[in-house]
């Protein structure tokens, strides 16, 4: 297969439209500009739509819209645009629509930085929005896996008809590696629920997130979270390194997990029982594949770019257990090999 | 026996929530009639907005979409892009689309959306219970403005439609009253131009109709359309403040 250099926004736009996405709206912000210029530049001779939106807030509605149709879409911001885009991925989620979310996070809180920063990962598994739901949450830790992801994340979406969203930060939106783009069968299932027209054929469709009566509110929140329970036990997915006989186990994930692998690597070669636990999906957490990571684990710690966020799933799936400390670098600063070997030795693995 | 008048087919045959003298039953029906009479009820697709009507979703026959609050031009133009094919309006309130949904009125105008907006013009919020709207007249008592709307503390209402007609994708930005039957005649026409519009590519098409809200103006209907009468339209005139091809003009560079 062919093997191309592309930079990590550009390769998932294009991953993208193979996967059949005819339409992308979204707004300017750094750092995922390259989404939208290669877009801008592409969609329209791929027989899809590029527009600009005038707020993020207009361009997730406009998702909204054309997901309502039955076509797939997409948007890409970050972290201060995906604050505004919160109000239409609600919706989204209430009225059981598919559709892609790209965040190339960003440091913050408020305008923060433009520097790599994984300091929404609350906000991505476990707030985004008002009300009761949850996206799925991919996490890419190199451009091959912007692409494969974004893929991934369109099947899903439709399969489950629940936002996805791709949590990648600047660094990997903004490197470049070399990428293969599978095959992709961009046959689609059909969607009887989309607003497409009834023809006068059959009764109209409603796509709706408005329940007056608590009861009926609350019957479609259950069904919705049966669907979730359905997703936690078959799509969660990690990479499990050298944990086999690992004392200390590593957690992190998307760009860090590729730092905090060199630190783990090091610290095998100075006969520290190291290794390294990366949550593929953040949304479901992969529960069961960290206590398999961690069967022979004293010690985890969990390295973010954030100030420490994930480690509460990771306490929470080993139901505390295994002592977990943190190491976090944050506002666009990202941690070093050396940083974190120095943490794994401090947890005991220096004798 | 020849039948004279019915139901829209596009009208769906239940019971409306409205309050009693409300208005927006005679613009559901107007819009119904223009779907039944241009034959594009099958091709259709509504959008609601947030406010009184909110559950037009169950009013309309055609394929029907519920927006967030302010956003429905947002979510129709996702629809239109998406399906140039289908025929897209929405259906929005003086709250959702001059206030909240500003940006995405005149960002969707602009752009000229090849889409149909009624916009009702109550100068009330009428579901939350009659708070100040941005089209509230000067003076008018509500329960934000108790002692009337006071310009110098709240501003002034927006005409909407003389705005939107500065507007180089306003195709026809029209305003009409359903307070008598040659007002509602004219006000069908206005409708039906814009649907027509839409269906021809010419842009962007807002009808604009002044409506009343017995409810929370305190009166009762006969006196709600008396008020429409003496105290809106002098401040909101009827008539057509913009009517071209937008996607084709003439004169405007």
């Amino acid at each position: 297969m062919e093997r191309n250099l592309m930079k990590g926004n550009e390769a998932l736009a294009e991953a993208a439209m193979r996967a059949g996405c005819k339409c992308f709206f979204g707004y300017p912000i750094t750092p995922q500009t390259e989404i939208s210029a290669y877009l801008a530049k592409k969609m329209q001779a791929n027989g899809g739509v590029f527009l600009q939106a005038e707020s993020e807030i207009a361009a997730i509605n406009m998702v909204l819209g054309a997901s309502a149709t039955g076509t797939r879409c997409m948007t890409s911001s970050s972290s201060p645009g995906i604050s505004l885009k919160s109000e239409g991925i609600s919706y989204i989620a209430g009225s059981d629509l598919p559709c892609v979310i790209i965040n190339v996070e960003r440091g913050g809180p408020g305008l923060g930085g433009i520097q790599p920063s994984q300091s929404d990962y609350w906000q991505a598994t476990k707030a985004l929005g008002h009300g009761d739901f949850q996206l799925l949450v991919f996490a890419p830790a190199s451009v091959q896996e912007m692409v494969d992801m974004v893929v991934k994340a369109f099947d899903k979406a439709d399969e489950y008809r629940m936002p996805a969203m791709i949590l990648a930060d600047g660094l990997l939106g903004q490197m470049m590696e070399p990428v293969t783009f599978p095959e992709i069968s961009v046959e689609q299932k059909p969607k009887p629920w989309a607003c497409d027209g009834t023809k006068m054929k059959r009764k109209h469709n409603i796509i709706n997130s408005l329940y007056l009566q608590p009861e009926t509110l609350e019957n479609s929140n259950i069904s919705r979270y049966e669907r979730y329970k359905k997703i936690k036990e078959t799509e969660t997915d990690a990479e499990i390194y050298l944990c086999d006989d690992a004392e200390i186990v590593v957690t992190a994930f998307g760009a860090t997990a590729r730092v905090a692998k060199s630190a783990v690597n090091t610290a095998r070669e100075q006969g520290i029982k190291a290794g390294l636990f990366r949550p593929k999906t953040l949304w479901p957490f992969p529960v069961k594949e960290i206590n398999e990571a961690c069967k022979s684990a004293k010690n985890v710690l969990s390295v973010e770019m954030s100030m420490g966020q994930m480690i509460d799933d990771v306490k929470l799936a080993l139901e505390c257990r295994i002592p977990v400390s943190f190491f976090g670098r944050t506002g666009g600063v990202i941690p070093k090999p050396s940083e974190i070997l120095e943490e794994i030795k401090k947890l005991g693995g220096a004798e | 026996m020849s039948v004279v008048f019915e139901k829209p087919h596009s009208l769906c045959d239940v019971n409306l929530h409205y309050c009693p003298g409300c208005t927006h039953g005679i613009i559901h029906r107007l819009v119904c009639e223009v779907i039944d009479e241009i034959g594009i009820e099958g091709n259709t697709v509504g959008i609601c907005p947030v406010g009184c009507s909110v559950m037009a979703y169950d009013y309309f026959n055609c394929d029907m979409i519920e927006a967030a609050h302010g956003r429905a031009p947002a979510t129709a133009t996702g629809v239109k892009r998406a399906r140039p094919d289908l025929m897209v309006f929405t259906y929005q309130g003086d709250g959702d689309l001059a206030a909240i949904g500003t940006a995405e009125t005149v960002h969707a105008a602009t752009r000229g959306e090849n889409i149909v907006v009624i916009f009702i013009n109550n100068t009330t919020y009428g579901m939350t219970g009659g708070q100040m709207a941005p089209t509230t007249l000067p003076g008018q008592v509500t329960q934000t403005t108790p002692f009337g709307r006071d310009p110098k503390v709240q501003g002034y209402p927006i005409r909407v439609c003389e705005m939107l007609s500065t507007l180089s994708g306003t195709a026809l930005a029209q305003r009409v009253a359903v307070d008598s039957v040659p007002h509602i005649n004219e006000a069908k026409k206005a409708i039906r131009k814009a649907f027509e519009n839409e269906r021809d590519e010419k842009g962007f098409s807002i009808v604009e109709v002044l409506s009343t809200c017995p409810t929370n103006w305190g009166l009762s209907p006969v006196e709600a359309l008396e008020r429409l009468r003496t105290d809106m339209i002098p401040y909101y005139p009827l008539g057509v403040f913009k009517d071209c091809d937008a996607k084709n003009p003439k004169e405007e560079k």
